[in-house]
Protein backbone atom coordinates (compact mmCIF):
# COMPACT_ATOMS: atom_id res chain seq x y z
CA UNK A 1 0.00 0.00 0.00
CA UNK A 2 2.48 2.52 1.21
CA UNK A 3 4.77 1.70 -1.98
CA UNK A 4 2.03 2.61 -4.66
CA UNK A 5 1.42 6.00 -2.53
CA UNK A 6 5.13 6.99 -3.16
CA UNK A 7 5.24 5.63 -6.47
CA UNK A 8 2.24 7.99 -7.46
CA UNK A 9 3.45 10.73 -5.13
CA UNK A 10 6.70 11.04 -6.48
CA UNK A 11 6.32 11.48 -9.90
CA UNK A 12 3.12 14.50 -9.25
CA UNK A 13 5.80 15.94 -7.43
CA UNK A 14 8.43 15.91 -9.91
CA UNK A 15 6.09 17.14 -12.43
CA UNK A 16 4.94 20.43 -10.40
CA UNK A 17 8.74 21.53 -9.83
CA UNK A 18 9.17 20.75 -14.10
CA UNK A 19 6.13 22.88 -14.72
CA UNK A 20 7.73 25.61 -12.12
CA UNK A 21 11.04 25.53 -14.20
CA UNK A 22 8.88 25.44 -17.62
CA UNK A 23 6.58 28.97 -16.09
CA UNK A 24 10.22 30.44 -15.29
CA UNK A 25 11.06 29.76 -18.78
CA UNK A 26 8.85 31.13 -20.16
CA UNK A 27 8.46 33.86 -17.97
CA UNK A 28 12.05 34.73 -19.06
CA UNK A 29 11.12 34.54 -22.55
CA UNK A 30 8.22 36.58 -22.62
CA UNK A 31 10.00 39.48 -20.94
CA UNK A 32 12.96 39.61 -24.01
CA UNK A 33 9.73 39.94 -26.34
CA UNK A 34 8.76 43.15 -27.92
CA UNK A 35 5.47 44.83 -27.51
CA UNK A 36 4.65 46.38 -30.59
CA UNK A 37 2.59 49.68 -30.52
CA UNK A 38 -0.26 50.77 -32.97
CA UNK A 39 3.24 52.81 -34.23
CA UNK A 40 3.95 53.66 -37.46
CA UNK A 41 8.13 54.49 -37.68
CA UNK A 42 9.77 55.66 -41.05
CA UNK A 43 13.05 56.44 -42.21
CA UNK A 44 13.35 59.17 -44.46
CA UNK A 45 16.19 58.13 -46.77
CA UNK A 46 14.87 59.22 -49.83
CA UNK A 47 14.68 63.18 -49.85
CA UNK A 48 13.54 63.12 -53.97
CA UNK A 49 9.53 64.66 -54.03
CA UNK A 50 8.12 61.24 -55.22
CA UNK A 51 9.99 59.45 -51.74
CA UNK A 52 8.88 62.72 -49.28
CA UNK A 53 5.20 62.66 -50.54
CA UNK A 54 4.73 59.25 -49.79
CA UNK A 55 6.38 59.52 -46.40
CA UNK A 56 4.59 62.55 -45.08
CA UNK A 57 1.20 61.27 -46.50
CA UNK A 58 1.46 58.00 -44.61
CA UNK A 59 3.22 59.61 -41.74
CA UNK A 60 0.52 62.50 -41.03
CA UNK A 61 -2.26 59.67 -42.27
CA UNK A 62 -1.33 57.44 -39.00
CA UNK A 63 -1.59 60.48 -36.90
CA UNK A 64 -4.77 61.50 -38.27
CA UNK A 65 -5.75 57.58 -37.08
CA UNK A 66 -4.90 57.73 -33.51
CA UNK A 67 -1.63 56.18 -34.22
CA UNK A 68 1.94 57.18 -33.28
CA UNK A 69 3.70 58.69 -35.79
CA UNK A 70 7.69 59.27 -35.98
CA UNK A 71 9.89 60.02 -39.05
CA UNK A 72 13.21 59.86 -39.00
CA UNK A 73 14.81 61.85 -41.31
CA UNK A 74 18.62 60.90 -42.75
CA UNK A 75 21.04 61.37 -46.05
CA UNK A 76 19.04 62.99 -48.77
CA UNK A 77 16.00 62.77 -46.32
CA UNK A 78 17.29 65.30 -44.34
CA UNK A 79 17.50 68.34 -47.28
CA UNK A 80 13.57 67.67 -47.32
CA UNK A 81 13.72 69.53 -43.98
CA UNK A 82 16.16 72.22 -44.73
CA UNK A 83 14.42 75.59 -44.02
CA UNK A 84 13.63 76.93 -48.07
CA UNK A 85 15.22 80.50 -47.68
CA UNK A 86 18.81 78.37 -46.70
CA UNK A 87 20.52 77.73 -49.65
CA UNK A 88 24.32 76.76 -49.18
CA UNK A 89 24.81 74.74 -46.36
CA UNK A 90 28.35 73.03 -45.02
CA UNK A 91 31.30 74.04 -43.89
CA UNK A 92 33.84 72.51 -46.77
CA UNK A 93 33.37 72.07 -50.59
CA UNK A 94 32.31 68.62 -50.41
CA UNK A 95 29.50 69.57 -47.80
CA UNK A 96 28.71 72.80 -50.09
CA UNK A 97 28.34 71.38 -53.04
CA UNK A 98 26.37 68.98 -51.64
CA UNK A 99 24.05 71.09 -50.66
CA UNK A 100 24.09 72.70 -54.25
CA UNK A 101 23.26 69.53 -55.58
CA UNK A 102 20.26 68.72 -53.56
CA UNK A 103 18.54 72.35 -53.05
CA UNK A 104 17.03 72.51 -49.16
CA UNK A 105 13.29 72.16 -48.36
CA UNK A 106 10.42 69.43 -49.61
CA UNK A 107 9.64 72.37 -51.90
CA UNK A 108 12.24 72.33 -53.76
CA UNK A 109 12.85 68.40 -54.05
CA UNK A 110 13.24 66.71 -57.37
CA UNK A 111 11.28 63.93 -59.01
CA UNK A 112 14.24 60.55 -58.90
CA UNK A 113 12.63 59.92 -62.36
CA UNK A 114 11.21 62.36 -65.16
CA UNK A 115 12.67 65.74 -63.33
CA UNK A 116 13.28 67.18 -66.56
CA UNK A 117 15.42 70.14 -65.72
CA UNK A 118 12.60 71.17 -62.66
CA UNK A 119 9.85 70.40 -65.39
CA UNK A 120 8.49 67.23 -63.65
CA UNK A 121 7.89 68.21 -60.17
CA UNK A 122 6.45 71.90 -61.80
CA UNK A 123 4.02 69.27 -63.56
CA UNK A 124 3.09 66.93 -60.44
CA UNK A 125 2.71 70.10 -57.89
CA UNK A 126 -0.25 71.16 -60.81
CA UNK A 127 -1.54 67.66 -60.50
CA UNK A 128 -1.52 68.21 -57.16
CA UNK A 129 -3.48 71.49 -56.79
CA UNK A 130 -6.17 70.15 -59.26
CA UNK A 131 -6.74 67.44 -57.24
CA UNK A 132 -6.38 69.38 -54.37
CA UNK A 133 -3.62 66.82 -53.01
CA UNK A 134 -1.52 68.65 -49.96
CA UNK A 135 2.15 68.88 -50.86
CA UNK A 136 4.89 67.61 -49.33
CA UNK A 137 5.74 70.91 -47.70
CA UNK A 138 2.60 71.25 -46.50
CA UNK A 139 2.00 67.56 -45.29
CA UNK A 140 5.40 68.20 -42.93
CA UNK A 141 3.77 71.43 -41.08
CA UNK A 142 0.58 69.38 -41.12
CA UNK A 143 1.92 66.64 -39.42
CA UNK A 144 4.10 69.12 -37.28
CA UNK A 145 0.45 69.99 -36.16
CA UNK A 146 -0.37 66.41 -35.76
CA UNK A 147 1.99 65.68 -33.50
CA UNK A 148 4.39 63.50 -35.85
CA UNK A 149 7.19 63.37 -34.77
CA UNK A 150 9.97 64.74 -37.04
CA UNK A 151 13.47 63.65 -36.01
CA UNK A 152 16.50 64.14 -38.21
CA UNK A 153 19.64 61.68 -38.10
CA UNK A 154 22.77 63.90 -35.96
CA UNK A 155 25.29 61.63 -37.73
CA UNK A 156 24.49 62.80 -41.33
CA UNK A 157 23.68 65.82 -40.11
CA UNK A 158 27.12 66.21 -38.81
CA UNK A 159 28.72 64.20 -42.39
CA UNK A 160 26.68 66.98 -44.45
CA UNK A 161 27.41 69.89 -42.68
CA UNK A 162 23.38 70.88 -41.73
CA UNK A 163 23.37 72.58 -38.54
CA UNK A 164 20.34 72.56 -36.29
CA UNK A 165 19.38 76.51 -37.70
CA UNK A 166 19.17 75.13 -41.28
CA UNK A 167 16.76 72.74 -40.84
CA UNK A 168 12.85 73.89 -40.61
CA UNK A 169 11.46 74.14 -36.92
CA UNK A 170 9.59 71.69 -34.95
CA UNK A 171 11.65 69.30 -35.06
CA UNK A 172 12.69 67.15 -32.06
CA UNK A 173 16.82 66.94 -31.52
CA UNK A 174 18.96 64.98 -33.36
CA UNK A 175 19.19 61.50 -32.73
CA UNK A 176 21.85 58.35 -33.56
CA UNK A 177 20.99 55.02 -34.84
CA UNK A 178 20.44 53.05 -31.96
CA UNK A 179 17.59 55.46 -30.96
CA UNK A 180 16.44 55.26 -34.71
CA UNK A 181 16.11 51.42 -33.69
CA UNK A 182 14.51 51.71 -30.77
CA UNK A 183 11.98 53.68 -32.61
CA UNK A 184 11.24 51.30 -35.07
CA UNK A 185 11.78 48.29 -32.21
CA UNK A 186 8.15 48.97 -30.72
CA UNK A 187 6.74 50.20 -33.93
CA UNK A 188 3.38 47.76 -35.87
CA UNK A 189 4.35 49.27 -38.69
CA UNK A 190 7.93 50.47 -39.99
CA UNK A 191 9.16 51.72 -43.23
CA UNK A 192 12.33 52.80 -45.13
CA UNK A 193 11.93 54.98 -48.02
CA UNK A 194 14.72 54.96 -50.36
CA UNK A 195 15.34 55.77 -53.61
CA UNK A 196 14.15 53.76 -56.61
CA UNK A 197 16.55 51.36 -58.03
CA UNK A 198 19.22 51.91 -61.12
CA UNK A 199 16.39 51.11 -64.56
CA UNK A 200 17.62 47.98 -66.47
CA UNK A 201 18.08 50.48 -69.54
CA UNK A 202 20.82 52.09 -67.33
CA UNK A 203 23.08 49.24 -66.09
CA UNK A 204 25.49 49.88 -62.91
CA UNK A 205 29.42 50.84 -63.70
CA UNK A 206 30.07 47.67 -62.38
CA UNK A 207 27.65 45.46 -65.01
CA UNK A 208 28.85 47.65 -67.87
CA UNK A 209 32.43 46.30 -66.96
CA UNK A 210 33.46 49.96 -65.82
CA UNK B 1 -32.00 58.84 -33.75
CA UNK B 2 -29.42 60.48 -32.68
CA UNK B 3 -28.25 64.04 -33.54
CA UNK B 4 -25.41 64.53 -35.80
CA UNK B 5 -22.79 67.00 -33.55
CA UNK B 6 -20.62 68.02 -36.75
CA UNK B 7 -20.35 68.14 -40.46
CA UNK B 8 -17.29 67.60 -42.18
CA UNK B 9 -17.38 68.47 -45.71
CA UNK B 10 -13.70 67.35 -47.11
CA UNK B 11 -15.13 67.61 -50.98
CA UNK B 12 -12.56 67.89 -53.22
CA UNK B 13 -9.99 67.16 -51.23
CA UNK B 14 -8.01 64.34 -51.76
CA UNK B 15 -5.98 61.54 -49.75
CA UNK B 16 -5.46 62.19 -46.90
CA UNK B 17 -7.41 65.33 -46.41
CA UNK B 18 -10.69 63.76 -45.91
CA UNK B 19 -9.29 61.83 -42.97
CA UNK B 20 -7.09 64.53 -41.85
CA UNK B 21 -10.02 67.03 -41.94
CA UNK B 22 -12.18 64.31 -39.78
CA UNK B 23 -9.48 63.55 -37.44
CA UNK B 24 -8.98 66.80 -36.05
CA UNK B 25 -12.60 67.39 -35.98
CA UNK B 26 -13.34 64.83 -33.74
CA UNK B 27 -10.03 65.89 -31.91
CA UNK B 28 -12.53 68.35 -29.52
CA UNK B 29 -15.46 66.53 -29.58
CA UNK B 30 -17.05 64.38 -26.57
CA UNK B 31 -16.67 59.89 -26.63
CA UNK B 32 -20.07 59.08 -28.56
CA UNK B 33 -20.46 62.79 -30.85
CA UNK B 34 -21.70 61.54 -34.32
CA UNK B 35 -19.78 63.33 -37.49
CA UNK B 36 -21.22 63.48 -40.47
CA UNK B 37 -17.91 63.15 -43.02
CA UNK B 38 -18.55 64.05 -47.24
CA UNK B 39 -16.01 63.82 -49.74
CA UNK B 40 -15.99 63.35 -53.10
CA UNK B 41 -12.42 61.37 -52.98
CA UNK B 42 -13.16 57.95 -54.70
CA UNK B 43 -10.54 56.67 -52.28
CA UNK B 44 -12.53 57.29 -48.86
CA UNK B 45 -14.41 54.37 -49.83
CA UNK B 46 -11.90 52.44 -48.32
CA UNK B 47 -9.62 54.67 -46.67
CA UNK B 48 -12.70 55.45 -44.58
CA UNK B 49 -13.68 52.20 -42.78
CA UNK B 50 -9.99 51.41 -42.58
CA UNK B 51 -9.41 54.81 -40.28
CA UNK B 52 -12.48 53.16 -38.31
CA UNK B 53 -10.54 50.24 -37.74
CA UNK B 54 -7.18 51.71 -36.91
CA UNK B 55 -8.64 54.59 -34.65
CA UNK B 56 -10.76 52.37 -33.16
CA UNK B 57 -14.10 54.93 -33.87
CA UNK B 58 -17.23 53.10 -35.54
CA UNK B 59 -18.43 53.97 -38.99
CA UNK B 60 -22.22 53.76 -38.46
CA UNK B 61 -23.28 54.49 -42.28
CA UNK B 62 -21.78 54.74 -45.46
CA UNK B 63 -23.33 55.81 -48.40
CA UNK B 64 -23.03 57.40 -52.25
CA UNK B 65 -25.53 60.47 -52.75
CA UNK B 66 -26.79 61.70 -55.89
CA UNK B 67 -23.98 63.63 -56.92
CA UNK B 68 -21.62 60.54 -56.98
CA UNK B 69 -20.07 62.01 -53.70
CA UNK B 70 -19.76 60.18 -50.45
CA UNK B 71 -21.36 60.37 -47.18
CA UNK B 72 -19.73 58.57 -43.42
CA UNK B 73 -21.44 58.72 -40.38
CA UNK B 74 -19.02 58.22 -38.00
CA UNK B 75 -19.56 57.66 -33.92
CA UNK B 76 -16.45 58.88 -32.14
CA UNK B 77 -15.18 55.95 -29.76
CA UNK B 78 -11.68 56.32 -28.81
Amino acid sequence: MSTTATTETEPETTSLADLLQRVEALEAERSKQIKKKNKLTIIAWGGNLDQIWPTTILATTAAASGMESSVFFTFWGLFAIVKPEVRITGDNWMQKMMSVMNPGSAQKAKLSRYHFGGAGPAMFKKLARDHQVATPDELIALANDLGVRLIPCQMTMDLLGLKRDDLIDGLEEPIGAATALAEMRDAAVSLFISRRRRSASRPALAERGC
Amino acid sequence: MDVITRTVDAKGQSCPGPLVALARALKDARTGDLFELLATDPGSRSDVPSWAEISGNELLEAEVLDDDSFRYVIRKVA
